[in-house]
């Protein structure tokens, strides 16, 4: 027995050896490394998911939403289980397909991801993120999927909240739309990556975009716990959402209908018209009561991704390019509207405001004559008269004067410019800095800008003033041509004569927005101060709790007296009853509201002029500036004035229209109650 | 002298209940401090298999911690049994005891048995219920070998070489019936009661040195004949290097060492262990229950059931040292040896220092034969203590 005790002492010592072993490697395990197998642990265990923001909504001067939310089942699709099934989804997606009832193949395009060689119908979002595929399911079919989710492994139906847009296309371009954040868009902008759920849209052009994070509220975080089938078994920690603010525009959405019916009766009338734009302020706050451009789209196209030929056919030409904003970023020749600048600068230049001008039916400027409209001569009149006739050749004149004193081909060292500098004081020449994204700065030709062109240009147009035009078939418009060409090889940087008289009415390379229009005749006949316009007014929380007013920012001054503002002012006040356009405002009742204006008619190379009318109403104390211009419209006073006309109409409830739809602009933010209903 | 009625009934007729708890019975003479580290043990295995199964749906088998309850209830009758019985008594029925085992044995190599995860090593009996006849056999082998080698050779304190063939040949019949299966972790357990029944019956070290040479030699055989399943080389591969297949074999000496490292010191709280809720660990609440202990109470928790266990073995390492039968001194030792081999490969394995072998916890993992061979193992060794001197 002896021995079997021992052997019995060496086993009791191997296991008290073995539990020692056990107890060191918990200890290192549990205790050393603890902390780093917690962290894995929670890896593991835990998936973040990001629970959107409610957006905020877009509303009018009164309250009206302009855009909203709807809740609507979504369908979506995660593309990465599907790549993990045998068959990479397949069976999956056809069994889809069959309860939408869309085309399998569609749905297939849709979901996958774009890239160079991939384009739309094509996911651009993020690849890990789950893809909407159906946002107008009805709740039998967001059953079908759901009760049957062993079927339909990586499809989820959700409510979702989705934009809606209740005035249709209108403000299409001012509203703007939202799009899928793409990973780039994680990638370059700081922090967006953290408050960016899965399914997150970013607002990708208009106010949506200027105002996006304010909109876009703050995403929610769930971590939830799951098992290793990835399975939700409960929620270990939760960061509530916090819905976007609301915005509150300016924009009265009356109004908005108003002008969006005018323009779009202009482009009737006017046959060749390709497109138009309208915009109307609140003179003394420089705020947006309505922008329009025509042609316009509706943006409920774009919810849920947009179609392939629906997204060609916005961005083709045939189509007018309805998603681009005429009111910001079209630039057209100012034409006569652009003359206000001009007296203000000849006024400004020294030429008396109250003295006496010739205007003949035509003027040598360096040695060739430039016509007036239809080269009929007005006579000696006073300047008054020039803008309310529209003469040209006195502002040829005084455009040719100014340019030999500033050494005319050979300028002085420091040329005074004053038509150039005094339209810059209005606003041209630079973006008006609105609350609107890709805002055209427009163009303020001179002799800087001419040098740089030239520059840019030389070399072709040298090659051209040899080679010429073998091309063109019109052989006198050939030889034009290569005139052309050779003279701007020789001398194009040289800031001529006829560049100066051309500038002066508003035509040559002078390129304006109807925005900055609107503005600088706003600063006119307003308090004489330039503001930076603004859409948005305010954003208060949802319960109605004011975040911030926002204000159009003064950001210059008119360097002109009050004399000469009124002058003008009271100048333009008679081209409704006795100028260019008293024809389109025949019969309008000027004892109770007076409107003063300027018509323009811009000539464009090898298209038909641009239509252009700059109002403003009630002449004694305006509160608004409506500005149209009609592309290819023909006269100011037979296409955009009659729009004009129809806009005043709506909002003083005059004509066709039974009520006023704004006496006045809003001076008081709607109040939004608690529960996010307005109180109007 | 005529006792008084009442002091004469009250010696005859003992009850039984007194009989079995009274003064100088076998229950007293029980070990306590074995029986009592088996009971903690048993809670708290309930505990952890009510935790590790408390999510499960009714598909999957709810409401399991009942059935283990009712197993432990079963395995503690077979315990009192057992215990009570004298264990002399047994030796005479071992050969009988194995007979039975390797029937059964043989019946799951048969189209009676079933197959769970990979292992054909059940026979179902309806009902839900179910069988496995190696976990029975590891007591019936320690049983037979005992018996065997309890005898030593004449004038010698050794058993006679007839005798030790005789056991080699009879464990390799059970051991190949379980190979079979496959079920390397049991075979491994079987040789290992083998071979420490053989040491301590005495035999010469040369023989020693002979059984663990066979024992290499064998081993190498089934390597290099490519007996072993791909999954059990795999299972090697994967404890060596667990990066070579972190989803595979890998997945689950990962997961475990994620689960009880994310215990740290103090452990998560009873039902509050993520890794577990997840199921994150496969076999959690058989094989791979260390890793609830692990995570939901930590490494207080875990080093308390090591030190159970270990009371468990240090206990039975006493009974066998202090027997004064040969029959129960083997006994108990082999049992101690199965105890302690399936304890260090379980956790070991579950943290890392031993490959992953499909072994239960002993007295701690869900398994219905299991528990009851492990409770007749431990009914053996208080039966052993309460008759250690033989003819006291």
């Amino acid at each position: 027995m002896s021995r079997m005790r021992t052997r019995f002492v060496v086993v009791h010592l191997t296991v008290i050896t073995l539990l020692v072993v056990l107890g060191v490697r918990l200890w290192q395990v549990q205790v050393v490394r603890g902390a780093e197998f917690v962290e894995v642990a929670t890896e593991t265990r835990t998936r973040d998911v990001r629970v959107p923001a409610v957006r905020g909504q877009i509303l009018d001067s009164v309250g009206r939403p302009l855009v909203r939310n709807r809740t609507a089942l979504v369908v979506s699709v995660d593309r990465n289980r599907l790549e993990r099934l045998p068959d990479r989804g397949s069976a999956v997606l056809a069994r889809l397909a069959a309860v939408l009832g869309a085309d399998p193949v569609k749905l297939k395009e849709r979901i996958r991801p774009c890239g160079p060689k991939v384009s739309r119908p094509c996911w651009p979002g993020s690849p890990y993120q789950p893809i909407p595929v159906d946002n107008h399911v009805s709740t039998r079919q967001a059953l079908q999927i759901l009760e049957r989710q062993e079927d339909f492994p990586g499809v989820t139906a959700e409510i979702q909240a989705v934009r809606e847009y209740p005035y249709g296309s209108e403000a299409a371009q001012v509203l703007g739309y939202l799009q899928p954040v793409t990973e780039e868009e994680l990638e370059r902008r700081e922090g967006l990556k953290a408050s960016f759920s899965g399914v997150d849209l970013i607002g990708r052009d208009g106010l949506e975009s200027v105002y996006d994070q304010e909109l876009r509220g703050k995403t929610g975080l769930r971590r939830v716990q799951v098992d290793r089938m990835g399975k939700a078994i409960g929620v270990e920690q939760q960061e509530v959402p916090v819905a976007g603010d609301t915005l509150i525009t300016s924009i009265d959405a009356k109004v908005q209908s108003i002008v969006e019916q005018a323009l779009a009766g202009a482009m009737k009338k006017a046959p060749q018209a390709d497109g138009a734009a309208g915009v109307v302020l609140d003179v003394q706050t420089g705020r947006v009561i309505a922008m329009a451009s025509v042609p316009t789209y509706d943006p409920s196209v774009w919810i849920g991704g947009i179609a392939e030929a629906e997204y060609q056919r916005l961005l083709s030409d045939k189509a007018g390019k309805p998603l681009v904003s005429r009111a910001i970023k079209g630039t057209f020749a100012p034409g006569s509207t652009f003359k206000v600048t001009s007296v203000s600068a000849m006024v400004a230049d020294g030429y008396p405001l109250k003295g006496t001008y010739d205007c003949p039916g035509a003027y040598m400027v360096g040695g060739r004559p430039f016509h007036n409209f239809r080269g009929i001569g007005l006579g000696p009149m006073n300047l008054h008269t020039a803008l309310v006739k529209s003469c040209d050749t006195i502002f040829y004149r005084a455009a040719y004067e100014m340019w030999l004193r500033d050494g005319g081909r050979k300028p002085v060292p420091k040329p005074k410019d004053p038509m150039a500098n005094m339209s810059r004081a209005y606003g041209f020449g630079k973006a008006t800095g609105i609350d609107l994204p890709g805002e055209s700065p427009g163009r303020i030709p001179d002799r800087n800008w001419k040098r740089n062109l030239w520059a840019a240009t030389r070399a072709q147009n040298c090659v051209r003033g040899k080679t010429g035009y073998p091309e063109e078939k019109d052989a006198a418009r050939a030889a034009f041509l290569k005139k052309l060409a050779y003279e701007n090889c020789v001398e194009g940087f040289v800031w001529r004569a006829g560049d100066a008289a051309n500038f002066s009415i508003g035509q040559g390379d002078v390129l304006v927005t109807p925005l900055q229009l609107a503005n600088a005749y706003a600063a006119l006949v307003g308090d004489g101060k330039v503001r930076s316009p603004r859409l948005g007014w305010a954003l208060v929380r949802p319960d109605g709790t004011l975040v911030k007013e926002i204000k159009a920012p003064v950001i210059g001054k008119l360097p002109i007296d009050e004399e000469t503002r009124a002058y003008i002012k009271d100048a333009l006040s008679e081209v409704t009853s006795d100028g260019t356009a008293a024809g389109a405002f025949n019969g309008w009742p000027m004892n109770v509201v007076k409107i003063g204006g300027k018509t323009g008619t811009a000539e464009v190379y090898g298209k038909h002029d641009t239509s252009w009318f700059a109002s403003f109403a009630p002449t004694n104390k305006p509160r608004f500036v409506v500005v149209v211009m009609v592309s290819q419209g023909g006269m100011g006073g037979s296409t955009a004035a009659p729009a004009v006309r129809e806009i005043y109409e709506g909002i003083y409830g005059f004509g066709k229209f039974l009520t006023p739809a704004l006496q006045e602009p809003a001076e008081r933010l709607p109040r939004i109650k608690p529960d996010g209903t307005v109180q109007r | 002298m005529i006792p008084s009625g009442a002091a004469a009934s009250t010696v005859r007729r003992r009850s039984l209940a007194s009989r079995a708890v009274g003064e100088g019975s076998a229950v007293r003479r029980m070990d306590g401090v074995l029986l009592v580290a088996v009971v903690a043990l048993s809670v708290v295995g309930t505990l952890l298999v009510w935790s590790s199964t408390r999510t499960w749906s009714s598909a999957e088998g709810a409401g399991l911690v009942k059935k283990h309850v009712l197993n432990l209830g079963i395995g503690g009758a077979l315990l009192s049994a057992v215990a009570v019985a004298d264990y002399r008594w047994l030796r005479a029925y071992a050969p009988a005891v194995y007979g039975v085992a390797l029937l059964l044995l043989v019946a799951v190599a048969s189209p009676l048995g079933s197959t769970v995860n990979g292992s054909h090593s059940w026979i179902m009996l309806g009902g839900g219920f179910a069988m496995q006849p190696s976990e029975l056999a590891k007591p019936a082998l320690i049983l037979l070998l005992g018996m065997l080698l309890a005898e030593p050779a004449e004038g010698t304190d050794r058993p006679r070489p007839r005798d030790v063939t005789f056991a080699m040949a009879a464990a390799g019949l059970a051991m190949g019936l379980v190979m079979l299966q496959p079920d390397l972790g049991t075979t491994m357990v079987l040789s290992v009661i083998t071979g420490a029944v053989l040491i301590f019956s005495g035999v010469r070290k040369r023989w020693i040195v002979v059984v663990l040479g066979l024992a290499a030699a064998g081993g190498g055989l089934v390597w290099s004949l490519g007996l072993l399943q791909p999954y059990q080389v795999a299972r090697f591969t994967a404890f060596i290097n667990p990066a070579s297949d972190p989803r595979g074999v890998g997945y689950n000496s990962t997961q475990a060492l994620i689960a009880i490292g994310s215990g740290e010191f103090f452990g998560k709280g009873l039902f509050h262990g993520g890794q577990t809720t997840g199921r994150f660990v496969p076999e959690q609440h058989t094989d791979f229950i260390f890793t609830v202990v692990g995570e939901e109470f930590g490494f207080l928790g875990a080093v308390t059931v090591v030190a159970l266990l270990g009371v468990v073995l240090l206990r039975g390492l006493r009974i066998a040292r202090q027997c004064e039968d040969r029959f129960g001194a083997l006994v108990a030792g082999g049992l101690v040896c199965w105890f302690a081999f399936q304890t260090f490969i379980n956790v070991g394995m579950t943290i890392g220092i031993m490959p992953i072998t499909g072994l239960p916890l002993p007295f701690v993992s869900y398994g219905g034969t299991a528990t009851f061979a492990n409770m007749i193992g431990i009914g053996l060794l208080q039966a052993i203590h309460i008759r250690e001197r033989p003819y006291g």
